[in-house]
This record gives structure tokens, C-alpha cells and sequence, in this order.
């Protein structure tokens, strides 16, 4: 593999099995040629259902290789506590995105587009993209 | 002039009427929510007070930008980012002045509100915290008692309204008929102003 720097991505939900499940399916389907730095960030520091912004902003700092970081979040407080943090400036690594798309789809669209060493935009646009696919 | 020594006491008496009232506020959160809006703002607020007393900020600004991180930090819920934002964005209002004037508290707290409206997306009638933040801040133009009279006034309009922003829109007309459990919150909050200013 080249050097080029690789999107991170971090996924963001009120659970802390569902995050690390979506982690472990998108990268088991990105083929695993090239390691994506993703981490999950789910449920509170307590272990319980919720949002935690500290276990965010480690996560973003643990996948950030300088090309910019994808998050992807379930829905309430999960987006509303990134949408806080990018507000504040300093909590997130720079670069670092919230990336409006469906949680398990788009994280698997990204972590697939991320390992082919696409840029921040492409990854973005991909995870959007998963809201097209119609199952019916 | 409202100086550093009002700003704490204003959080300590949030703090200490979210204490009071946090099984209310979890029972409102119930049947509309998942009942644990009392507990959490509970955890968040206590935290405020430890964080204030350890780092000890000495504006205005500073203090209300802490407790606004902190309860980003802390409260694991939707709450968490909402009232966090409204207090950082007040407190980032504000400046750095070391005393600020009722008019300037007004003026930054509606940059608050204005905040919390674009990152949750909700407007007046959603049914949220909203429809008592904006009636108070309308209201605080006058004295900070006029301004608790609308956010509790705000607070109890919001049981005919059926929700359209957070888990309760969910559930559609049937969150008809229940006190939102944020608005009752943030009348708390307003409520600490006129307490702030009483002692």
C-alpha cells in the first residue's frame, strides 16, 4: 500500500455493543486490505445507554491520521452531542466531520471508501449515498 | 451590575432545584420520553458545581462557558448538548467582563437560545425546551421574575402540544396531554436567576 494518509472513522451510538458491531461488520466487509483506523464510541463511560462526549473525542484522536475524520451517529443525543463538540473548536481532531447517513449502511460505505484511500468529501459522500439504496 | 459571585450562585441554585425536582422531572420524562431527564441533569449540574468550585473561573463568561462544557461532558442525554450549548454560547456572550448588566444577560442569553434552536432544530410549538427559553427571554427584558413567570408559564402551554423534535415525536398525538419534561427544566433554570438575585 502507498503511504497516503486514510480517513478515519468513528461511530457514535447510544449503545456501546452496537458501535462495536458496526465497527467489526464494516471493517470484516471493507475486505481488509487496508487497515481504516475506526473506532466506536457508544454508550457512557459507565457502561450504560448514552452518549458520552469524552468517549468521542478519544476516539476521533485514536483514528485521526491527519486526513480527516468521518462520524457517523445513531440519532438524538449521539448527534446532537458531535454537533456540540464540533461547535466547541477543540474537542475534536481537525478535519473531523459529522457525516449525515445511515448508521450501519453509511459506516459501511465509508469504512469501504475510506480503505481505497479516498479523501475526506469522497468518504462523506459515500455514507450520504447509502440513504439512496431502496431494499423494496 | 451582575458580577462572577451571581453567575455561581445562579448555577447553585439551578443545581439545587434540579436536585429537588429530579424525580419530577423523570416521572414527566416517562410517558413521553425514557424517563431519566431528572437523573441526568441531576448528574450533569452536580458536576457544574464541583468543576466551578475546583477551577474557580472569575467572569461571567468563563463560568457559564465551564458549566456549559461540563454538562456536554456529563449528562450522557440530549440535555447534555442543549444546555450545554445554551450556557456556553450565553457565556461566550458575554466576554470577559468581570460585571455584566441585566440588558447585556438578556441579550446574550437570547444568543443562547437562538443556539440550541439551530443545533436541535426545534422552533416555539415543537414542544421542548424552546417554549420556555423564549418566552422567559422575552420576558427578562422587564425583571427576572417576569421572566420566570413566562418560562413556567411556557413550560405548562406545552401539555396540549403534540411533540415534533426528540423521542417523544415518536410517539405523535399520543404525546398529547404530558408537561414537557425539557421546558419544566429550563423553567428551573430561569427560575435560579430570580433566586441568584434574591440572596
Amino acid at each position: 500500500m502507498s503511504d497516503a494518509k486514510l480517513v478515519g472513522i468513528v461511530l457514535v451510538s447510544h449503545s456501546a455493543q452496537v458501535a462495536a458491531s458496526v465497527a467489526e461488520l464494516a471493517k470484516a466487509l471493507s475486505g481488509g486490505g487496508t487497515a481504516v483506523p475506526v473506532a466506536p464510541a457508544g454508550g457512557t463511560e459507565g457502561g450504560e445507554l448514552g452518549t458520552s462526549a469524552e468517549l468521542i473525542s478519544a476516539a476521533a484522536a485514536s483514528v485521526d491520521r491527519g486526513a480527516g475524520v468521518a462520524v457517523l451517529a445513531d440519532l438524538g443525543s449521539a448527534v446532537l452531542t458531535v454537533k456540540a463538540l464540533l461547535a466547541e473548536g477543540d474537542e475534536l481532531p481537525t478535519g473531523a466531520r459529522l457525516v449525515d447517513a445511515p448508521f450501519v449502511e453509511g459506516a459501511i460505505a465509508a469504512v469501504v471508501t475510506a480503505a481505497t484511500g479516498a479523501d475526506l468529501d469522497a468518504v462523506e459522500a459515500a455514507a450520504g449515498e447509502a440513504y439512496t439504496y431502496r431494499k423494496v | 451590575m451582575l458580577d462572577a459571585d451571581f453567575f455561581r450562585r445562579w448555577m447553585t441554585a439551578t443545581a439545587a432545584s434540579v436536585d429537588r425536582e429530579a424525580e419530577r422531572l423523570t416521572a414527566l420524562d416517562s410517558p413521553i420520553g425514557d424517563a431519566d431527564h431528572g437523573s441526568n441533569l441531576q448528574r450533569g449540574f452536580t458536576a457544574v458545581i464541583a468543576t466551578l468550585e475546583k477551577e474557580a473561573p472569575d467572569t461571567p463568561g468563563a463560568i457559564l462557558m465551564l458549566a456549559g462544557r461540563q454538562l456536554i461532558s456529563t449528562v450522557g442525554g440530549a440535555s447534555g448538548p442543549l444546555y450545554g450549548t445554551l450556557l456556553r454560547r450565553t457565556g461566550k456572550a458575554l466576554g470577559d467582563a468581570a460585571e455584566v448588566g441585566e440588558e447585556q444577560l438578556a441579550e446574550a442569553l437570547r444568543a443562547g437560545v437562538d443556539a440550541v434552536m439551530q443545533l436541535g432544530g426545534a422552533a416555539p410549538g415543537d414542544k421542548t425546551m424552546i417554549d420556555a427559553l423564549v418566552p422567559a427571554v422575552d420576558a427578562l427584558g422587564d425583571s427576572f421574575g417576569a421572566a420566570r413567570a413566562a418560562a413556567e408559564q411556557g413550560a405548562l402551554a406545552t401539555t396540549p402540544l403534540q411533540a415534533r423534535k426528540g423521542r417523544a415525536s415518536y410517539l405523535g398525538e399520543r404525546s398529547i396531554g404530558h408537561q414537557d419534561p425539557g421546558a419544566t427544566s429550563s423553567a428551573l433554570l430561569i427560575a435560579g436567576l430570580v433566586e441568584a438575585a434574591d440572596e
